[in-house]
Formats: C-alpha cells, sequence, structure tokens
C-alpha cells in the first residue's frame, strides 16, 4: 500500500510540474537577453551571443566543448594527488581516469571505481560535479536545437550552442540544485568537507567513514540523470539517500525535467498538444515498466524468496522492496543509472526490466534532452510508416519525412543497439565475460547489462561483474563514447535538415500525431523494435534464467 | 504478337488491375530466374541479403547433406526467385504494352518539305515535314499549315478521329497517328529518341525505372532493419556458444551444437526476419502503380510525378469542361405579362430552330422536354426567313410573315422592341446575380419573357469534392467569368475557392501563392497559356489534344483530354504509398511470430524452460525453422496480387484510413503467420528426416 503510495504521489508531482516547468525551459531557451554573469562568460569564451550557428557549427562546438572536457577531466583525475583536497589519494590509473573521464562527459556516469576510496573532494566537486552539470546541459541543448529544427521555416540555423549550454547551466540546473541541496541536507544527507573519521563498529571492527560535499552532489546526479554516486553504493548509502522520503525526492528530481522537455517541444512548435502526445508516450512506457518490476519483485519467486516473506536480498530494509524496485526502474527509464538496491540479485524477470528499459534506448522519458530526442527520432520513423499508411509522403509537425530524414533517422537507431551487441558478442567471443560473477545466463546477463548500460549512456551497474580492468575500461569507454555522441551528430544533422525545410501546412488528409491512435503507434512501434533487436540475447540471458 | 500489331494499342491488351492470371506467374518465370543475376540483385539489398545466404547454405548442403539443409537451401532459393517474379510479373504488363506501341513507331518514311525522304528516326528538331492522307506522322510536332483529320488511335486507343490545325490550341500531333484526309505539314517539336511514344514505352516497360523519393527513403529504412536484424542474430553467436558449453550436458540438435547455432538454421533466422515480404515486392509496387495509370490512359512522365499526385493538396480544375458541360444550356422559360410560358417556349423554339450553338439547341431541347413541341425543321417551315446573330444586332430570331421573333441579349431585345417593363428589369437581374445568364425573348413590339441560361454542373463533382475535402484536398475553380457568376457556380458546385476572370498570369500566381504556404498544386490545362502554370504547379496534367507547348510543361499526359481525371489520379499516387505503408506494416508485424517459432526450437534444447515460448507447439526444432521459412517464401507469392493492385482505397479522413490499416496490416501481420506458421508444420511434420 505504501508502495502504491509511493508512486502514485510521484505520479502526481511530475504531473503537476509538467506545464510551469516545460514553460519556464521554453522561456529560457528561447529567451534572447542575457544577465551580467552571462555577458561575462560569452566575453570570456569569446563567443557572440547573437550568433546563429548552422548544424554543422552547433555539432562541432559541442563535439569540441566534450573533447576538451574529457581531455580536462582526464589530466584533473590523473593529477589529484598534486591538488588540494585528495585525502591522500593517488592519481587515478590511465584507464579508470578515461573511463571515468568519458563516463561524466558522456551523461553517463558509469564507474569502474569506488568513490570514497578513489575521489578526493575536490576531484569529485570541480572535477566530476562540473560535468554533471554541462552534460546534462548538453542534452538539453541538444533537444532544444532538434526542436528548433521541427519548428524553422526556411533557416540554417539552430542557435547557438553556446548560449544555449550557459542559459541551461546557470537558469535552470543551478537555481534547482541549489534549493534540492538544502532539502537533501535537512534530509540528513551530509554536507561537509571532512575527511571522514574512524569508528568502531559493533563487532568491534574498526570503519573509515568518509564525508564530503553529498548534498550538493545528489542534487545534479539526479536533476541531471547523472547517476554518479559519491558513495560506491550509490543511493543505498545512507549519507546519500537517508531516508524513504529522501528516496521520493531523488526521483521526483530525476523525473521532473525529462518529463517537461515534452512541454517545450509543443510550445516550441506551437502545438502543446504534440507534447502532450510525447509525454503519453513516455508516461505509456514508464507506467507499464514500474508496474512491471515493482510486480515481478513483489510476487517473487524462488525457494529464498518466498521462505523469507519478499525478495529482500540487495535491498535496503529502510526503502523495502516497491520502493527500491520503483527507483530501480525510474533510474534505468531515465539515463540516470544511480542505485539503491543490488540490480544483480533481483528475480529474472525484475532484474531484465531494467536492461529493458535501457534497451528503449533510453526514451521513457530518457535522459534530460537525450530521451526527447530519442523519442522525437521513434515518433520520426513511426510516421513515415503510418504516414504511407494514410497515402502521403510522411510528415511529421509540418516537416516531410523524406529519404534524408530516414537515413539520419535510421543510423539513429542502428547505433546504440549495434554498440551493444556488438560490444557484448565480442565480450563473450574474447573470453572477457570471465569477470562476470556467474556462469550461464545469469553471467551472461551481467555481460549484456554491462554494455546495454554503457552504450546506451546510463550508467546503471547490475553490479556482479568486475569491470575495472584495462579491456573494460577501454571497451566501455568506447561504447560510451560512440554511444553518445554519434547519436548526437545524428540528431544534429537531422535538425538542420528539418530546419531547411518549408513546414506542410495540417490539413484532413494529414495524419493526426497528437491523436491516441499515434501515440499507441509510437508504443507499439518503440518495444516491436526493441523486441525484434534484442531478444535472441535476452532469450538466452534473463529469459532462460527465469523460464528455468 | 503480330495480332496485337494491327490492333490500336492500349485497348488491345486489356489487363484488368485486379486480377492475376497463374499463367502469367509461369510465363514470367524465367524473367525471375534471369533476374538472379547478382549485378541486378544488388539494387534491392533486403533480396541480396537472401541470396546471399542461399548460396551460403547451398555450400553447407553439399559439404554436409541433410533432409533439413537441402529443403531449406531449396525454399531459400525460392525465396528469392519469388521476389524476383513479382517484379516480373508487373513488369509483362508493360512490356505487351510496349510491344503494341513498338509496332505503332514502325519504318515510317518522313517527307520534307523540300521533298527529301529519309527515316523518322532521322528527323531533327525544327524539320518541316509533309504528311498526306494515309501516311503516318513521323513524330512529334505542331501543324504549321493546314488541316487534317486525324486517327490517333494508336495512342489513345480512341477510335474517333480527331482534328488537327494550324494555329490554336488543337495544333500538336503524336508521332506515330495517321492522317486520314486532307495534308498538314508539320513542325517537328521532338529530339530523336524522346518522342512521346519512345516515352511510353519507357514508361511502361519499366526498365530503368528511377526509384521515386518516398521509394528511396522506405528502402533506407528496409536497409537499416536489415542491418539490425543482421546484427542481432550475428552477435548471438559467441553467445550461444557461451550457452551450449555452459549446458554441456544438452545434446546436440540440428540447430545448436558446440559450435554455436549452425549455419543452416542461422542463415534460417536472418532471413526470417530481414523485411523480405516487403524488399521482395516493393519494385512490382511501384511498376503496378504506374501500369495503373497507364490503363487509365494517364502517361506519368515520371514517377515522382505520381508521388507528388497523391502529397496533392489544393486542386485547381478549370470551370469549363471540368466542373460544369462545355456549354451553357437552357434551363427555365420565365414568362411576363400574362404571357403563358407555354407561349414563350413556343417562341423561343422558333426563333432558334436555326441557332446550331449549343445553347441554341438546348432552348429547343427544353421547349420539347417541358412542353411538348416537336422540334420543326427550319427547311419544311414555309415563308420563315431565319435572322442570324451577328455581333452588333446581338440577337438573331426568325420572321414568320408578318410574325417577327427575336432572343438576345436583354438590352438589345429591349432596344429592337422599343419599351420595357420593371417586371422584365427585375428578372433580367435576378439571373444574372444567380450566376445564369437571360435571353429575352420578343415578339415584334412585347417582350414575351425570359429564358434562363446556366452552367450545368456535371453529375456526381458535389460528392467528388465532397471526398477531396475528406482527404484533406481544397478545390478551387477556375474560370474566365465575372466574380458574381464565379461565385454562384461555386457554391452549386460545390468547390471550396474559385478564382475568377482568371488569367494566366492569376492562374500562375495562386500556384505560386499555394506553393509558398507549403501546399503541393495540381491542375490541368491544354492551351499553350496554360504551360508556365502546367510547369509550376507539382502535378500538371496536360490534356492530349492541347497544344505541345503544353504537353512538354506538364508532367502528366492524360490522353482521354478528361480533366475529371486528376481526381483518380490523385486517388492513384495515393494507393501507391498506402501500399507500400501497408505491406510494410506487415512485413515487420510478421516477425513476432517467427521469433517464437525460431528462437525455442534453436534453444530449448540448452534450456528446456525457454519451450515455453513454443506456443504454437510446433512439432520439432527442424520442423519450427523449416515451416517459418516456407511460410516467408510463400507469403510473398500470396501478396503479389496485392501489389499489384493494391490495397483497397477508399476516400476519407488520414486517422480513418490509419485505423483500418493498422488493423488489417498491422494486427493482420501478427496473427496470419501464427496460423499459417502452425498450418505447415501439421504438413511437414510428416516428412523423414524433420
Amino acid at each position: 500500500m505504501a508502495g502504491w503510495l509511493f508512486v502514485i504521489t510521484l505520479v502526481l508531482a511530475v504531473a503537476a510540474v509538467y506545464r510551469p516547468l516545460g514553460d519556464y525551459l521554453h522561456r529560457v531557451v528561447s529567451g534572447r537577453r542575457s544577465n551580467v554573469v552571462e555577458r561575462g562568460i560569452y566575453r570570456l569564451v569569446g563567443v557572440d551571443p547573437e550568433a546563429e550557428q548552422s548544424w554543422g557549427v552547433y555539432a562541432r562546438s559541442v563535439l569540441a566543448f566534450s573533447a576538451v572536457s574529457i581531455l580536462f577531466l582526464y589530466l584533473f583525475l590523473r593529477v589529484q594527488d598534486k591538488l588540494w583536497l585528495s585525502l591522500g589519494f593517488d592519481g587515478v590509473p590511465t584507464h579508470i581516469a578515461w573511463n571515468t573521464a568519458v563516463s561524466f562527459v558522456t551523461n553517463t556516469n558509469w564507474q569502474a571505481y569506488s568513490g570514497e576510496s578513489t575521489m578526493g573532494h575536490l576531484a569529485q566537486m570541480a572535477g566530476l560535479a562540473v560535468q554533471n552539470f554541462v552534460s546534462a546541459a548538453v542534452g538539453i541543448a541538444v533537444a532544444v536545437a532538434l526542436i528548433r529544427g521541427f519548428a524553422a521555416r526556411k533557416t540554417k540555423t539552430l542557435g547557438n550552442f553556446w548560449v544555449d549550454l550557459t542559459r541551461i547551466t546557470l537558469r535552470v540546473l543551478l537555481p534547482i540544485c541549489v534549493l534540492a541541496t538544502l532539502v537533501f541536507m535537512v534530509g540528513g544527507v551530509v554536507q561537509n568537507l571532512s575527511g571522514g573519521a574512524d569508528v568502531t563498529t559493533l563487532t568491534g571492527a574498526t570503519q573509515h567513514i568518509t564525508g564530503g560535499p553529498v548534498a550538493s552532489q545528489e542534487a545534479i546526479k539526479e536533476l541531471g540523470t547523472n547517476g554518479g554516486g559519491f558513495y560506491n553504493t550509490n543511493s543505498a548509502h545512507p549519507f546519500e539517500n537517508p531516508t524513504t522520503w529522501t528516496n521520493w525526492v531523488q526521483l521526483f528530481l530525476i523525473l521532473c525535467i525529462p518529463f517537461a522537455m515534452p512541454r517545450v517541444f509543443g510550445r516550441m512548435v506551437g502545438q502543446n498538444r504534440q507534447g502532450y502526445a510525447i509525454v503519453a508516450v513516455m508516461s505509456v512506457l514508464a507506467l507499464a515498466s514500474i508496474a512491471l518490476t515493482v510486480g515481478f519483485e513483489v510476487h517473487a519467486g524462488g525457494t529464498v524468496p518466498q521462505a523469507v516473506g519478499a525478495a529482500m536480498e540487495g535491498k535496503e530494509v529502510r526503502f523495502g522492496v516497491p520502493d527500491s524496485a520503483t527507483f530501480g526502474a525510474v533510474t534505468t527509464l531515465t539515463s540516470t543509472g544511480a542505485v539503491n538496491s543490488f540490480l544483480d540479485s533481483y528475480t529474472s524477470f525484475g532484474g531484465m526490466m531494467p536492461m529493458v528499459n535501457m534497451m528503449l534506448g533510453e526514451v521513457a522519458p530518457g535522459g534530460v534532452g537525450a530521451g526527447l530526442y530519442g523519442l522525437l527520432i521513434l515518433a520520426t520513423i513511426t510516421v513515415f510508416v503510418a504516414g504511407l499508411m494514410v497515402g502521403r509522403t510522411p510528415e511529421y509537425v509540418g516537416k516531410k519525412i523524406g529519404a534524408r530524414e530516414m537515413k539520419l533517422a535510421s543510423l539513429y537507431f542502428l547505433v546504440t543497439p549495434a554498440i551493444v551487441l556488438i560490444g557484448t558478442a565480442a565480450a563473450f567471443a574474447t573470453g572477457h565475460n570471465a569477470t562476470a560473477l556467474n556462469a550461464g545466463p545469469h553471467g551472461l546477463s551481467e555481460v549484456l547489462y554491462a554494455f546495454t548500460s554503457a552504450g546506451n549512456n546510463n550508467g546503471s551497474a547490475f553490479a556482479g561483474i568486475t569491470v575495472n580492468t584495462p579491456w573494460w575500461d577501454t571497451a566501455l569507454g568506447l561504447a560510451m563514447l560512440l554511444g553518445r555522441f554519434l547519436p548526437i551528430i545524428l540528431v544534429l544533422a537531422l535538425a538542420g535538415s528539418l530546419a531547411r525545410q518549408r513546414p506542410v501546412p495540417e490539413s484532413e488528409g494529414t495524419l493526426p500525431t497528437h491523436q491516441p491512435l499515434f501515440v499507441g503507434l509510437v508504443v507499439g512501434v518503440t518495444i516491436v523494435l526493441v523486441a525484434l533487436t534484442f531478444l535472441p540475447a535476452l532469450a538466452l540471458g534473463p529469459i532462460a534464467e527465469g523460464l528455468s | 504478337m503480330t495480332m496485337l500489331a494491327d490492333r490500336p494499342a492500349v485497348q488491345s491488351t486489356p489487363v484488368k488491375s485486379g486480377m492475376l492470371d497463374p499463367h502469367q506467374l509461369w510465363r514470367s518465370l524465367p524473367g525471375a530466374v534471369r533476374k538472379l543475376d547478382p549485378r541486378l540483385m544488388w539494387r534491392n539489398p533486403v533480396m541480396f541479403i537472401v541470396e546471399a545466404g542461399s548460396v551460403f547454405t547451398t555450400v553447407l548442403a553439399v559439404a554436409d547433406p541433410s533432409v533439413l539443409a537441402w529443403i531449406v537451401t531449396v525454399w531459400l532459393w525460392l525465396t528469392v526467385v519469388f521476389a524476383n517474379l513479382a517484379e516480373a510479373v508487373a513488369e509483362g504488363r508493360g512490356k505487351a504494352q510496349a510491344a503494341t506501341l513498338r509496332a505503332a513507331k514502325q519504318d515510317t518514311v518522313a517527307h520534307l518539305r523540300d521533298g527529301r525522304e529519309i527515316p523518322a528516326t532521322e528527323l531533327q528538331q525544327g524539320d518541316v515535314v509533309v504528311v498526306e492522307a494515309g501516311q503516318v506522322i513521323p513524330g512529334d510536332g505542331d501543324v504549321v499549315e493546314g488541316i487534317a483529320s486525324v486517327d490517333e488511335s494508336a495512342i489513345t486507343g480512341e477510335s474517333a478521329p480527331v482534328i488537327r490545325e494550324s494555329g490554336g490550341d488543337r495544333s500538336a500531333v503524336t508521332g506515330g497517328t495517321r492522317v486520314l484526309s486532307d495534308r498538314i505539314v508539320v513542325r517537328i517539336t521532338q529530339k530523336p529518341g524522346e518522342s512521346f511514344v519512345d516515352r511510353m514505352i519507357a514508361l511502361v516497360e519499366g526498365a530503368n525505372r528511377q526509384k521515386t523519393p518516398n521509394e528511396i527513403a522506405l528502402n533506407i529504412l528496409l536497409a537499416a532493419l536489415t542491418i539490425i536484424f543482421l546484427l542481432s542474430v550475428v552477435t548471438l553467436q559467441p553467445l550461444a556458444i557461451f550457452s551450449k558449453a555452459y549446458q554441456a550436458a544438452a545434446p546436440d540438435t540440428i540447430a545448436i551444437d558446440a559450435h554455436g547455432v549452425t549455419g543452416i538454421v542461422l542463415v534460417s533466422l536472418i532471413v526470417c526476419l530481414i523485411p523480405t515480404t516487403i524488399g521482395a515486392l516493393l519494385s512490382a509496387i511501384g511498376i503496378a502503380g504506374m501500369d495503373r495509370l497507364v490503363q487509365r490512359n494517364v502517361l506519368a512522365m515520371s514517377g515522382r510525378a505520381v508521388e507528388a499526385a497523391g502529397d496533392v493538396s489544393t486542386l485547381l480544375l478549370d470551370k469549363t469542361g471540368t466542373i460544369t458541360l462545355g456549354n451553357r444550356q437552357a434551363a427555365e422559360f420565365v414568362p411576363v405579362d400574362g404571357v403563358s410560358a407555354a407561349e414563350l417556349a413556343d417562341a423561343a423554339q422558333l426563333s432558334s430552330l436555326a441557332d446550331e450553338t449549343p445553347e441554341g439547341r438546348s432552348i429547343v431541347v427544353l421547349a420539347k422536354n417541358e412542353f411538348g413541341l416537336r422540334e420543326r425543321e427550319p427547311g419544311l417551315m414555309t415563308g420563315a426567313t431565319f435572322v442570324p446573330f451577328t455581333a452588333q444586332t446581338r440577337m438573331s430570331g426568325v420572321d414568320l410573315g408578318t410574325r417577327q421573333i427575336r432572343k438576345g441579349a436583354a438590352a438589345a431585345v429591349i432596344k429592337w422592341v422599343g419599351r420595357s417593363s420593371d417586371e422584365v428589369a427585375e428578372i433580367v437581374d435576378g439571373i444574372s446575380a444567380s450566376g445564369g445568364t437571360p435571353l429575352v425573348v420578343a415578339e415584334k413590339d412585347r417582350v414575351l419573357g425570359v429564358i434562363h441560361l446556366k452552367d450545368v454542373v456535371k453529375e456526381g463533382m458535389r460528392a467528388r469534392f465532397d471526398e477531396m475535402r475528406r482527404m484533406g484536398i481544397r478545390t478551387v475553380m477556375i474560370t474566365g467569368d465575372n466574380p458574381r457568376t464565379a461565385a454562384a457556380i461555386a457554391a452549386e458546385a460545390g468547390v471550396d475557392d474559385f478564382l475568377a476572370e482568371a488569367t494566366p498570369e492569376d492562374k500562375l500566381a495562386l500556384i505560386k501563392k499555394e506553393q509558398e504556404g507549403g501546399r503541393l498544386v495540381a491542375m490541368t490545362g491544354d492551351g499553350t497559356n496554360d504551360a508556365p502554370a502546367l510547369a509550376q504547379a507539382d502535378v500538371g496534367v496536360a490534356m492530349n489534344t492541347g497544344t505541345s507547348a503544353a504537353k512538354e510543361a506538364g508532367n502528366m499526359v492524360d490522353l482521354d483530354s478528361d480533366p475529371t481525371k486528376l481526381i483518380e489520379i490523385v486517388e492513384i499516387g495515393k494507393q501507391l504509398l498506402i501500399t507500400r505503408g501497408a505491406l510494410t506494416t506487415f512485413s515487420i508485424a510478421n516477425d513476432i511470430a517467427k521469433y517464437f517459432a525460431i528462437i525455442p526450437a534453436i534453444f530449448a534444447a540448452v534450456y528446456p524452460g525457454l519451450d515455453a515460448l513454443n506456443v504454437m507447439r510446433l512439432h520439432s526444432p527442424g520442423s519450427a525453422i523449416l515451416s517459418a521459412v516456407i511460410f516467408n517464401a510463400l507469403v510473398i507469392v500470396a501478396l503479389i496480387p496485392l501489389a499489384l493492385r493494391g490495397v483497397r482505397y477508399r476516400p476519407s479522413s488520414a486517422s480513418a484510413l490509419l485505423r483500418r490499416n493498422l488493423w488489417v496490416y498491422g494486427l493482420g501481420g501478427v496473427i496470419v503467420p501464427f496460423l499459417g506458421i502452425k498450418l505447415i508444420d501439421l504438413l511437414i511434420q510428416f516428412i523423414p528426416g524433420i
């Protein structure tokens, strides 16, 4: 019952901020007036805020910014021992530094390291947390650029990346995070620069407990759908996520921006109902997934869960089964990847759900920005097939979906499955699956999960596999890098192609893309595409396990 | 073929669009086998993969023969052949038409005006030729001198001869047609090898067909799906090896052993998953779409134009001939000042007996129909002197002894009578206001009444326009009439808008304005002054009776010169796209059942729990895989008639169309293969070794 209340209040809260937050985001990305701080930043970086960028320039700006970020973060981590507040930790080893740099810049936040025993406070605050902000802003900026492409009337430009990045960071992410940090501190999340304390436990052993700027990190970890925990156990750690209600606030922060993005889409294309349609697709998929995950976990089969009365292995007692399962579903439906329970210990089908959530392509509602552009691509593909069935060249919010648009959209939906499947197959073909803890189908799931998480820029860990070896760090780093930037390039190219078009006016002969029929169709296409792509692999992993 | 050659072309090969003659499949088989050439297959990536897979399984079957290997191999080859068969059948229909057209082109000799005689194929643009009665016109051109009746049946299938004369809008002649009487001088306007007949042949043969924009986009989607499935199956292999090694005790089967999934089964899985159904039928759908136009005597100069027709959102229709019958007709007799209607009708008929204009004839007919007044032969009436219409008097009539009857424009007749009444003025104004034309009838010193002439809207036009509206297409009537008249007719016909007192420039401006707003415009035209607008329109249908400038400017030619056909063209364009979309949906939906057949067939031996996915309870792994492969091949053949005919299309809104097609092809695509595969499994389980 409490589990239902948890989910229902969450849904209501996210629904309540859909309009105000979406409208505010819309104002931020459409506004032209800069304040003093922003003008200072533009002058510092040498950017003309009035200059509009073509898709190519926009894409090059994203790539250049991200490349510099990776390089900077990599060096930062390598030399953290020479800087302040390192807590005496060494510089991070090469392959872990590479993996972590890529991971945080790509908004994946896959963690091949254990936070409290690897990173000093400065590396956490000035290195990782900064990327938490800007990688989220990059995602939103790219989504906004795609929307501008849909909304444009015969233009060549998509706005200015530097302006979008600055405004989104300063006007959206930062203020909400300040507020959220305070809320978390009230809730008992630690916020200090302490190096930690040695305490003697009940059993008499000595344990080192690290403090740190956790509350501030936590806020952007969730708001930016990043998911990289301060501590190794992430949101299961009592300093990161002490109570049920902080758990609720974390999920709310995760969901609020991805679910508000469709409103921005609706506003910018001048038809709010298009936004409602997209958010409906996201909601149907998300609610179904949460219901299934919670259902699989609550009605757990298997000998042990039935003996103890619930599938409690790997779950925190203070959260209980439904809240843990909801957290697991939400953080994989979005590209957050934070965990408050040990997914490896979930029931077979319960553990399959987070994997399926990510395989959907992170679109329900997905990462900040990334979720919307992923879903708009799926909607575009749906429009194409459905549009042919009504006898017209398919068009979506007035833009024709021709050969060029289809080429870009098709490549987009090829990229991530290709990374996941090739990566998984490569691990098995080269024997690197051996670092998985389990054999058989569960071991297969552990490997498949790792590549699914990296390729989709989720960062969630199934756990149960050792991935801080050079091979895994390199392979997963590449998966994250390609899984983030190839789609971004394709999305921006699509935006450029759409922007050049003159919109086609709507008529009775136009496929309506705001009605339940279309919503159902996009849901169907999303599920079928995923099922058809991943079913063979899933059959040998969680499905084989679950049916045995 | 000789039998065909001496009959009129298009009519001689009546291809019923709905029916597929089984013999046609058989006849096209050699062509289908010839198309197995990989250099040709490469054009269709989906089927190319199937062919490559077939080669691979053939090698495997030779190296390690088994019943399953050979049967799968045979059915994979059949899958490719069936796909080629679809295309060959579609092309075959066009080839028959092309042959008769070639026959009409024969070895014509051109008689140049300077007396030289050269083969028609050597004619250059600008050459001037003389064509006498009985000769075949050697090339496309304009009549520059003379008038002749021409038999165009070789092109249009219409046996009644048409008149072609120099100057004006009836000056264009087509190569391959025959002059029946008189002599004309023709200036050739075509380049060698680019005549109308040449283009027609290229069109119906389907050879070197250019892919249309939507077809290219769909091909990209299909290629992407193919890559996805290829990846998904190929990357399965290391996982399969791992799983088999883990369950070392599991027995080897025909589907999986220590080396992973066997080659035969892996290829079967790929072929079943990639969208072979639509991949096989895509090109046939395109060819058949063009073919449907040709059957309606419309020649599209490009496939692009046919697709654009489906996208049209504004239709410009000439009033005269398209919306209304060619001429105004008498609709009513309105008597005045106590004259009886019959008396007026009698006078009106008498005054019109010698009037051979359509308006005049319609007055005679109306009088006959409404008042039983028999038509009297002008020649048999004694003492009758007919007064013809002149531009000066603006009236015509008859003098019967002392009786003088006149009919004509209101002002002219009233002036002739010398006096009028308010009643007459009121009626005349009323008729004008309603869009009609008043003709006043008078006898010597008194006005008898008024004849109401009006444009007669063709039957069924209002319903057609309602249909268009439901399809989201705006209809605009183009007319030279004044706005008042135009508005009245527009309201009666039910068009959405009209352009009155239209000049060619107005038409062009209207098209550009619509296109500025992102709309695609279709129109018909025949005159030289229509040419700029025809060229500007996205779909410009020129009438075959029109000038060569008009035919050159448009991207379609209607051989029947029927402007209403524009509506059918739009429907054919839509049907073409819908057929592609529907079969794509069907093809993808099919995969669900195939997974349920093949995945448990391969892996249930390793993980017995996976047998729960064998929801169809198929006999054995071998029979399950084979059933899926056979179903996959047979469904292509089963859908060839649908691809050629096109899916049923009824004009309706986009939502209604989508809902219907989703039910039929989406849901049908999910269910049908479950039934089909189970049925095939029931039959083939008796094959030994399966």
